[in-house]
């Protein structure tokens, strides 16, 4: 009898339903009631038979009044492609939730939350619990261009069920939607104007490279969701490490005090073989 | 009695390496950075055996590359991704502190004395051959089938070096012990027994095998009673030093392997369902197993088994 209990073993799901967010990003959801009790932040290793096993951040999605497991996708390489291109009834692996998540400190007054691309997936879910805490929140959701503004809805919606005070503001690289920029100038504006308590991020690394030396600059504790090449995903193959961190299993959030000591964030990361690589191109 | 002495009773030499204990990170766990190094020997591990290095870098095959069974055993098929020599030893290029032992995977001598002569002098205490991994072709347990060629391969690395070799032996389809003679014959200091096991895992529900490479390596408790034969043979015919290795989760069983006959033994899927506080718990259960035994040295248990 297998084990069931055993979240490392992979677990084969069908697919309920497939939700276009942007042209490039889709939603895959799934029935598991381990993903529905996952916390912001967290991941799950999702295999696609045949092509690839990719660590995802996890989601929950309600269709009607029911809970589902999700993952958001957006096409890049082969793995994430053919599972952007899954359908309803087709059939994926997972397993997991792994990973710590964001934390969320007794008696914080405000925060503020600022996200790019798919790094939006934990931080949305994060927005909504951070306010049904009642912390004032103002949320930044950067994107490349308008059509690529991911989970709009979802932060509206989150909006709408509260009453409390939360904010939304966008940026894009080429200023078809909100400010025109970088997410991390429109939080130094927004970080002149307002004080916060704590900082969260995910996204692209040197972007929350500048949200850690934004963090540094106005004394604000920041917590940051790192990626790293993954393989094991339970802390046996060193491919995702970071200094002396594994990503999987010692984030993968990592707070200020420990960003400090990791010298290799937003300056390198291991590529598949184990060599350093740097995140900018040496001259 | 202060932990002081308690920790002196694990202090063991094997082929000319000091250690402070006899618990090993086995090679292809975490091994590929100086940082984790460091971190694995402040977790409490006697020494750390590195990833299987290659003459050039190596990606690996794609994920999944690890699947994990119900009895905490795992099959793996990474496909020995590793940095290359190079990289490699510019990464340990400022070790003095781990007592590091570096495995090298090859196809023929020529590698393995590449290899050697770059790394002999970076701050390692020994080398392990890689002569068994079971997932890679014209690598490992390919080369490790062939007595001929892994006598070609040892006599080259020993002669590249003055630090001891150990020859990493697998269950392929040459007798462990003939494949061990040929290595010992050649000049091996020890052997390191068992590598995994050729093993699949196929999905019921999608019909695929899962890894993507098909086929790859049975490690954990499911290897361990193999293993645990393999090192009672090789220490009742050739009496050398051995690393055991194949499904060490506890005290227990590295108890159970040191009385078939191994000097020390490596652990590493146990760190998958313990995390890196497996060595130090290790270490207290056999310190505490000595004293209700009436054992001064880890030593004395070496072996002792084959009394009977």
């Amino acid at each position: 009898m297998v084990d069931h209990t055993n979240t490392d073993i992979l677990r084969s799901v069908q697919i309920e339903r497939v939700i276009a967010e942007t042209p490039s990003i889709r939603t895959i959801i799934f029935e598991d009631k381990y993903s529905v009790a996952s916390m912001p932040g967290q991941f799950l290793m999702v295999w696609i038979p045949e092509v690839d096993e990719l660590p995802m951040s996890v989601g929950i999605e309600n269709l009607g009044s029911h809970k589902f497991g999700a993952v958001t996708v957006r096409k890049y390489g082969p793995g994430s492609t053919a599972l952007y291109y899954k359908k309803g009834g087709e059939r994926i692996g997972i397993r997991g939730p792994y990973g710590n998540y964001f934390s969320i400190p007794k008696n914080l007054r405000n925060a503020l939350i600022i996200g790019g691309g798919t790094g939006l997936v934990p931080l949305v879910r994060l927005f909504g619990d951070l306010l049904n805490y009642h912390v004032n929140t103002t949320l930044i959701m950067g994107s490349r261009t308008k059509s690529e503004v991911l989970f709009e809805h979802k932060a509206q919606k989150i909006l709408t069920d509260n009453n409390h005070n939360g904010n939304v503001a966008f940026s894009t690289d080429d200023g078809t939607y909100g400010d025109k920029g970088s997410t991390v100038d429109l939080a130094e504006s927004i970080l002149l104007s307002k004080k916060f308590e704590m900082l969260y991020t995910c996204g692209p690394e040197l972007m929350m490279k500048g949200v850690q030396k934004l963090g540094e600059r106005f004394s604000i504790p920041v917590e940051a969701s790192l990626e790293r090449y993954m393989k094991c995903a339970i802390g046996i193959c060193g491919s995702c490490c970071i200094n002396d961190r594994l990503v999987c299993q010692d984030g993968t959030i990592f707070d200020s005090n420990r960003l400090r000591q990791l010298t290799e964030f937003g300056v390198s990361y291991r590529d598949k073989s184990g060599r350093l690589s740097s995140f900018i191109p040496q001259p | 009695m202060n932990l002081e002495i308690k920790s002196e009773m694990l202090n063991l030499e094997v082929a000319g390496m000091y250690l402070r204990n006899p618990i090993i990170l086995a090679s292809g766990f975490l091994g590929i950075s100086q940082a984790i190094f460091e971190r694995i020997y402040d977790e409490g591990a006697g020494a750390v055996v590195s990833k299987s290095i290659s003459r050039y870098p190596m990606e690996g095959y794609r994920n999944p590359t690890i699947v994990v069974l119900e009895n905490k055993s795992y099959i793996n098929a990474v496909g020995l991704s590793n940095p290359g020599c190079e990289a490699f030893s510019e990464e340990i290029k400022t070790n003095d502190k781990v007592p590091l032992i570096v495995s090298l995977v090859g196809s023929d001598p020529s590698d393995f004395e590449i290899m050697t002569r770059k790394l002999d002098g970076s701050g390692i205490i020994g080398f392990e051959i890689n002569l068994s991994c079971p997932h890679v072709q014209k690598l490992g347990l390919e080369v490790g089938d062939d007595p001929q060629m892994v006598k070609s391969i040892v006599e080259t690395t020993k002669s590249n070096t003055t630090k001891p070799v150990f020859v990493k032996v697998g269950v392929g389809s040459t007798n462990i012990l003939d494949i061990s003679q040929a290595a010992l014959n050649a000049g091996a200091d020890g052997i390191t027994a068992i590598n995994t096991i050729r093993a699949m895992k196929i999905s019921i529900d999608n019909f695929n095998p899962i890894l993507s490479n098909k086929v790859g390596g049975l490690s954990g408790p499911s290897i361990k009673p193999i293993a645990i034969r393999c090192v009672y043979e090789l220490w009742k015919k050739f009496k050398v030093p051995i690393f055991g290795c194949g499904g060490v989760s506890n005290w227990e069983d590295a108890v159970e392997f040191m009385i078939a006959g191994a000097t020390s033994f490596q652990v590493g899927t146990a760190i998958g369902f313990g995390g890196m506080s497996v060595f130090n718990s290790i270490s207290n259960g056999i310190v505490k197993y000595m004293e209700r035994k009436g054992y001064q040295s880890v030593k004395e248990l070496i072996g002792r088994s084959h009394k009977y």
